[in-house]
């Protein structure tokens, strides 16, 4: 087929999923390390889709939207990564299947205030067995707690890896970046099946 | 395992937004693309050959600004939900209109995964 290239090397884009619940900083970790601002898109929540568990929480009862919003990092002449940030609740997952198709793995963004928003995306990557961190992104106000006391709080199993960030600095955000993409190499090493 | 007892009550999205009225209206209701198009694939059109119809309506307007963007950058620029930029995209894709450049797909092989992660990470580390 024309649509599908044979050159390994030749022009490609990927992805990194970034979830978490609302308000967590997913957008703003798209902006800090994108090379455009955030762009808004929508994904249709319809009445028809599977995997809606209660519809009665859809405000209009046929369609609603969710919010997606992505950036763009060219790396290199040949290569772009697109950041896609989305809010993780389980009636929306029927859509995560399109989303994540083809990602490298997903960032599950944490606020330690709210740990509970955090359980649908990381029981949703664990489901689907697509390579996941867990970047705790440390709020002015919120309790300071020890990676291993989140770690247990989230029942995360101990290969999961875990890093602290800051969302609004570049680096920190680019370090999220570089630990999800080096540890789905290090899956496709293990040989664990990926998306 | 599974973590989420409960949904929170929250708001979600903008209901009030035209895309969410247009829908999948625009694709007379399909919702599934004829060629698997992840969201961060690029587009390229290809060039017109007389052996097809050129497409009319919105396909048409897609047609003209999907150029070496992505479908979620079509549909950023068209204010369609991605779902819809990807139904019409996929049939022009289908239709030879346009082409798609490298991605992971489905059935990307381990290696085509290892050399675009490894790819990605050189990438980032000197970015
Ligand atoms: N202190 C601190 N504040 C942050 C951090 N990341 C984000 N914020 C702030 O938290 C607020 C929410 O951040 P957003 O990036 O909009 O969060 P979001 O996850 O995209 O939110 P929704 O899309 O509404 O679900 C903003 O006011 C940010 O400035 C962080 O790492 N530290
Ligand atoms: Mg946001």
């Amino acid at each position: 087929m024309d649509s599908e290239p044979s050159n390994k090397q030749g022009p490609a884009s990927t992805k990194i999923v970034i979830a978490g619940g609302f308000g967590v900083g997913k957008t703003t970790l798209v902006g800090s390390v994108s090379e455009i601002d955030p762009l808004r898109t929508e994904a249709l929540v319809t009445d028809e889709s599977e995997g809606i568990d209660d519809i009665s929480q859809v405000p209009t009862k046929h369609t609603t939207t969710v919010a997606m919003d992505f950036g763009r990092i060219t790396l290199g002449e040949d290569l772009i990564l697109y950041l896609f940030g989305t809010p993780g609740q389980k009636r929306f997952w029927f859509m995560w299947d399109d989303l994540c198709l083809g990602a490298i793995g997903a960032i599950v963004m944490v606020d330690t205030n709210r740990l509970d928003e955090a359980f649908s995306p990381l029981d949703y990557f664990e489901e689907k067995g697509l390579p996941f961190i867990v970047a705790l992104n440390q709020f002015d106000n919120g309790p300071q707690f020890e990676l291993d006391a989140v770690r247990e709080a989230l029942a995360l199993p101990s290969h999961v890896p875990m890093i602290r960030i800051d969302a609004r600095d570049r680096e920190s955000a680019k370090t999220a970046l570089i630990r999800i993409t080096e540890y789905s190499l290090e899956q496709l090493a293990s040989q664990v099946p990926v998306g | 395992m599974e973590r989420e007892a409960h949904l929170s009550g929250k708001h979600v999205g903008d209901s009030s937004a035209p895309s969410a009225v247009r829908g999948f209206t625009i694709t007379r209701g399909r919702t599934v693309p004829r060629v698997e198009l992840p969201f961060e694939a690029t587009l390229l059109v290809s060039i017109p050959s007389g052996h097809r119809a050129e497409p009319t309506g919105p396909a048409a307007q897609v047609l003209e600004v999907c150029d070496r963007k992505s479908v979620a950058e079509v549909a950023a620029a068209l204010h369609l939900p991605l779902g819809v930029a990807r139904v019409l995209l996929a049939d022009l894709v289908a239709e030879g209109h346009v082409t798609v450049q490298r991605t992971l797909t489905r059935n990307s092989s381990i290696d085509e995964r290892r050399d675009l992660l490894q790819r990605t990470l050189q990438g980032l580390l000197v970015s």
